[in-house]
């Protein structure tokens, strides 16, 4: 009976093939196409010959001739560290209310819902003062507090979800051991979410590396800019220099599609987790 | 020695318990075992409560308090150079709510705000449910569409966003030139009003299926499998069994990824800054890039205006959660 439900008719079959061909071709082309326009040059850029006199120039222009290599550490540093801090809290808050009751969790579990909700637009001028006051403008470690904010809420809800599917028996039974909950929580229940702690990684890595509202409104000169901000720099209102700037979006996507890459086979789980047990 | 250490633990600890406010026990004996039972769950939480406290409940206080007076670049206190300018704005109570409610423009934002939230979400979701029932299916190269269709969830939106614009360009994008070769004409994809709001909501829609897809792929694969085969005993057909296995087994990670997605699309700020700037004219502007605008583009920077919108859309969205949350409770769900 079940094997007959496996069975499709020719038909569906070339109908479920086709629209998935379909949407993947609209998921993947625009991102293809800015990959084979850096690969030519600037003046063909606008063209649509898929390739014509393939060359690096672009990559070429945007090493000697912008800081683009300048805006890139930036965000690496800034992505970089938030990603460290924004997955070592989440997991320890994650673990916390995971396992423990204690006075205050119900209260917790709801601010950190109701921060998703905080529109950037009421927290980014008040946010602005507060880092003029602290000499934090212009300074990574600003944007990387700020970072925090926006992944961790939702980051420590996925490290819940991860940490509720994990046996509790493996907490008791280190506690027989004699180690204390730091203990369990750092020597055997850690190393057993790996797949939560990839996925929280890749959350807080995309929201640092890709972030632009307070990026372009906390960082202002060539050398402070993030590449958010320094890609804007390409395109005025007027005129676009295509050939830097699809070479520039390459290389800001190879990072985060590395990164992906590693995470994505337990994206599925994650999202799971997070979703029906937060 | 050891007294110390237990003091000084005890201190640090009592003063994360006063904090959270109820935790305070009437008499020191109850405060103490509360302390030593749940100073360990205290601990672990404390960085998050420390980071959202100050960079959340702060900047959210002062939020409220600048939308109350006429703090603008003018009158705030600056440092230049060596010089200290005192800050002049003054509390001027509701004024600025009066101003912004009586305002059309803030009808038409919002009007505007809420369709585009809608149609995102709706079309969102429904594609990602479509492509989670089509990759949930046993069937030859399935990983391969799975990777690709994911793909630009790895991409980081602002360069999505870029490669967008580069394809909606009205002289030379790759979208008009395939159109001419076909013989239809340019289309005006971001500088008329109608198109562009159509392009804004197509953007972020591609934007956002990965992260709907995936999330419903992972409620898909965790409905038993026995279900399925009990109803085909049953009799029930394909229709029937989305209906009342798959539609019923979703609603879980449904209700809270279409209530994520709400938030996070009514606060869409990259999509609609990069690809129009709220233009052309104002007609692509949402709430929140409106408040931006008036903080940080508009000269002289309106900051306590700014503020004024950013309470506003938090209160929308409160009342949204607030009504969203009552209505899944009636359903029976509990969350």
């Amino acid at each position: 009976m079940s094997s007959q439900r496996g069975k499709r008719s020719p038909l569906a079959s070339v109908g479920l093939h086709a629209t998935l061909i379909g949407a993947s071709v609209i998921a993947v082309f625009p991102v293809l196409w800015v990959l084979l326009t850096s690969l030519k040059p600037a003046k063909y850029a606008i063209t649509t010959d898929f390739f014509k006199d393939t060359t690096l120039d672009n990559y070429r222009y945007l090493v000697d001739k912008t800081s683009f290599f300048t805006w890139f550490g930036n965000s690496a540093l800034i992505a970089g560290v938030t990603t460290l801090l924004g997955v070592f809290i989440s997991a320890t808050t994650g673990y916390a209310v995971s396992r423990f009751k204690f006075p205050g969790m119900r209260p917790l579990m709801w601010t950190l819902l109701i921060t998703q909700m905080f529109p950037m637009a009421i927290l980014i001028v008040p946010l602005y003062n507060l880092m003029g006051q602290l000499g934090l403008l212009n300074q990574p470690v600003g944007l990387i507090i700020t970072y925090l904010t926006i992944a961790v809420p939702f980051c420590a809800w996925m490290m819940k979800g991860f940490f509720d599917g994990i046996p509790v028996e493996i907490d008791e039974s280190g506690r027989v051991d004699g180690l204390n909950p730091f203990g369990t929580f750092w020597r055997l229940i850690l190393p057993l979410a790996k797949p939560g702690l990839a996925v929280t990684a890749f959350y807080s890595f995309i929201t640092a590396w890709g972030e632009v509202a307070y990026s372009s409104a906390f960082m202002v000169g060539d050398e402070n800019l993030t590449l958010a901000g320094g890609l804007q720099t390409f395109v005025t209102q007027y005129t676009a220099n295509w050939g830097p700037m699809t070479a520039a979006s390459v290389l800001i996507a190879v990072p985060a599609a590395v990164f992906f890459l590693f995470a994505q086979k337990h994206l599925v789980a994650g999202m799971t987790a997070g979703a029906t047990k937060g | 020695m050891t007294v110390h250490t237990g003091q000084s633990t005890a201190k640090a600890a009592g003063e994360g318990a006063r904090g959270r406010g109820r935790a305070t026990g009437e008499r020191p004996g109850r405060l103490r075992r509360a302390l030593s039972t749940h100073w360990y769950a205290w601990t672990m939480v404390a960085p998050v409560v420390i980071v959202l406290g100050v960079i959340i409940g702060w900047p959210l206080g002062r939020g409220i308090y600048l939308s109350l007076t006429d703090a603008n670049e003018r009158n705030v206190g600056r440092t230049i150079g060596a010089n200290h300018i005192d800050a002049t704005y003054e509390f001027v109570g509701l004024d600025n709510y009066v101003d912004v409610l009586n305002d059309p423009i803030f009808v038409q934002r919002l009007v505007w705000t809420v369709v585009w939230t809608v149609c995102c979400v709706s079309t969102t979701f429904l594609l990602g449910l479509v492509l989670a029932n089509m990759l949930n299916r046993q069937f030859r190269g399935r990983a391969a569409y799975r990777m690709m269709l994911i793909l630009p969830w790895a991409v980081p939106g602002f360069v999505s966003v870029f490669a967008w614009r580069f394809l909606f360009n009205r002289d030379n994008g790759l979208l008009n030139k395939v159109l001419d070769g076909g013989g239809i004409s340019a289309v005006p994809w971001l500088d008329d009003p109608t198109w562009a709001k159509f392009s804004v909501i197509a953007v972020n829609v591609w934007l956002g299926v990965p992260f709907m897809m995936v999330a419903l792929l992972g409620g898909l694969q965790s409905i038993p499998g026995e279900l399925y085969e009990a109803a085909e005993m049953d009799g029930a057909g394909p229709w029937k069994r989305f209906l009342y296995i798959t539609v019923p087994g979703l609603r879980a990670v449904s209700s809270t990824v279409i209530l994520l997605s709400t938030i996070w699309t009514f606060n869409m700020f990259p999509v609609i800054f990069l690809l129009t700037r709220g233009g052309p004219g104002d007609s692509t502007e949402i709430l929140v890039t409106q408040a931006f605008r008036q903080a940080f583009v508009e000269s002289p920077r309106d900051f306590a205006g700014s503020a004024t919108w950013g309470v506003l859309i938090l209160a929308v969205l409160m009342i949204f959660a607030f009504v969203y949350r009552r209505s899944l409770r009636k359903q029976g769900e509990v969350w």
